[in-house]
């Protein structure tokens, strides 16, 4: 199965240097234990643009679809057997990033 | 032969067959199909199909076996009907592949994977109960609603979502690891617990004080854990603290619907047989010298009242030294709080309100701190005091017998 492991982040401060540093190793075991798909940091809320062109006429708006407190701020695509070791994975993620982790399968 | 004399044995063997095989039933459906839903529309309808059969046929040689057999054809059954609609390719896969997925280690009774799923830490508290009730248990949708006080429709979504969230999610049907297994097994001890002590001290005004159907479920499940898992200390901990509470049910209420404190009760009135089996228990525990977790500290507690032939002859100073120990395995205020109990008894009640004086901010909020200050102000003497911590245990106190009986101690004050 897949997972989507998003990086739950609040505030406005970036990853630190070591926090970079211990995401890039954990990575590596990722990829070198198998699990590895995809993965991704993402730009601040204010950096996002909405495009909803659901009748034929696009509309295009500046700023996240919904404004939350809490943001995605990055995430993992991962390959795991079931729930248990995707939950130890965004144990071990969580750690390493320093922030919340969500889990959710991919259908 | 009339027709009750056929009915009333295959009625029994029916309702025999439903408390034993249920949860064999659902697990072993479960793990073949891969699909908890599945196993629970299949079970239900090879139950279905005894209660037609079985009067006409007679009751099989093995019923477990009839049972699992006809659950796996009405789940066949189920499956091709979902094909020919064009639906659930996935099943299709599990149709061709027979082979049981997910065999990791020793062969394991199917019944504790399923317990494990059910009782999975990534399902919510609420949802674990309802679940384990339903899949393990074999209590119906309304039967579970009411217990706790739902209504059919909501508890049938808690459900659903449950194996929803199950299948989709993958959470596995497997026994934790050796690594994993003490916190998977204190989670759905947890589980059984919170069913068992919402039998025992029921909440809601218009609810029996003692839900015994809730408490001998609970024990029920706890007892099938135990021959699932022999050697854990605290699954046989759990089960020896359930008996020893159930053992002094009938001298728990008074006949006017009104608590009995522990040391008010009728001690002839407790249930020897399940005392015994308790204390069996608890001895077997200590007989292996391993430190003891917290069931098994508190099932060792129980065992020490329910040793004492009358109130005044209980053993506080052994009761203090297991509360010693519970206290240093989870210092939290609750427990705290049940360990000043036994203080008061041992060293005075001054001594122990000292006690509840540190947990004041904590537990400002829980009945039972306010009612154990209300009783150790009662015996300092402090009348006043102990009329308005009676008046706010009332208020926040959820069981009526529980109320009944603060009431009247309120009113005994001068």
């Amino acid at each position: 199965m897949q997972y989507l492991l998003s990086v739950i982040h609040e505030g406005t401060d970036l990853g630190t240097e070591e926090e970079l540093v211990a995401v890039s190793a954990f990575n590596r075991r990722l990829q070198a234990d198998g699990h590895w798909v995809f993965a991704g940091g993402l730009g601040f809320p204010d950096t996002a643009t909405v495009v909803d062109n659901r009748d034929g006429r696009p509309v295009v708006t500046d700023g996240p679809f919904v404004e939350t407190k809490e943001f995605l701020a990055g995430f993992w695509v991962l390959e795991a057997p079931d729930l248990d070791v995707a939950l130890r994975l965004a144990t071990e993620a969580s750690r390493h990033c320093n922030r919340k982790i969500e889990v959710r399968p991919f259908l | 032969m009339n027709a009750d004399d056929v009915a009333t044995p295959v009625a029994a063997a029916i309702a025999r067959a439903h408390r034993e095989e249920w949860a064999r039933v659902i697990a072993t459906t479960a793990r073949r199909f891969g699909d908890l839903d599945i196993a629970e529309d299949a079970a239900a309808e090879a139950f279905a199909a005894a209660v037609e059969r079985w009067p006409v046929d007679g009751v099989p040689a093995r019923p477990g076996a009839w049972l699992t057999t006809t659950a796996s054809r009405k789940a066949v059954d189920r499956i091709r009907r979902d094909i020919r609609r064009g639906s659930k390719h996935e099943e299709a896969e599990r149709l061709r592949d027979d082979s049981a997925p997910g065999v990791d280690g020793p062969v394991q009774d199917d019944r504790l994977r399923l317990v494990f799923a059910c009782c999975h830490p990534a399902l919510a508290m609420e949802a674990r109960v309802a679940l384990t009730l339903r899949m393990v248990g074999g209590l119906t949708v309304p039967e579970i609603a009411r217990a706790f006080l739902v209504q059919d429709s909501a508890m049938a979504r808690r459900i659903t979502r449950a194996k929803t969230k199950i299948a989709t999610a993958g959470i596995p049907y497997r026994v934790p690891s050796a690594a994993e297994l003490p916190d998977r097994v204190s989670g759905v001890l947890a589980v059984l617990f919170l069913v068992f002590n919402e039998g025992y001290l029921a909440t809601g005004p218009d609810t029996d004080p003692v839900r015994q159907d809730l408490t001998a479920e609970a024990i029920r499940l706890t007892r099938l854990l135990r021959g699932l898992l022999p050697d854990n200390g605290e699954v046989a901990g759990l089960l020896a603290l359930m008996l020893l509470i159930e053992a002094r049910r009938a001298a728990r209420v008074s006949a006017g619907g009104e608590l009995v404190a522990l040391g008010d009760q009728d001690r002839t009135a407790w249930d020897g047989a399940l005392i015994e089996e308790g204390h069996a228990l608890v001895r077997e525990r200590l007989a292996t010298g391993r430190p003891a977790g917290r069931y098994q500290l508190l099932a060792a507690i129980n065992a020490v009242h329910t040793s004492a032939p009358r109130a005044d002859t209980t053993d506080w100073w052994q009761i203090v030294a297991l509360y010693d120990q519970l206290v240093r395995l989870d210092p939290s205020p609750v427990v705290v709080l049940n360990r000043a109990v036994a203080v008061a008894e041992l060293d005075g009640p001054e001594v122990a309100l000292a006690i509840l004086d540190r947990l004041r901010d904590i537990l400002a909020g829980y009945h039972a701190y306010h009612a154990t200050r209300a009783d150790l102000l009662r015996r300092l003497g402090r009348d006043r005091d102990a009329r308005t911590a009676y008046g706010t245990a009332i208020e926040l106190a959820g069981n009526t017998a529980e109320v009944a009986y603060l009431a009247r101690r309120r009113d005994q004050l001068g």
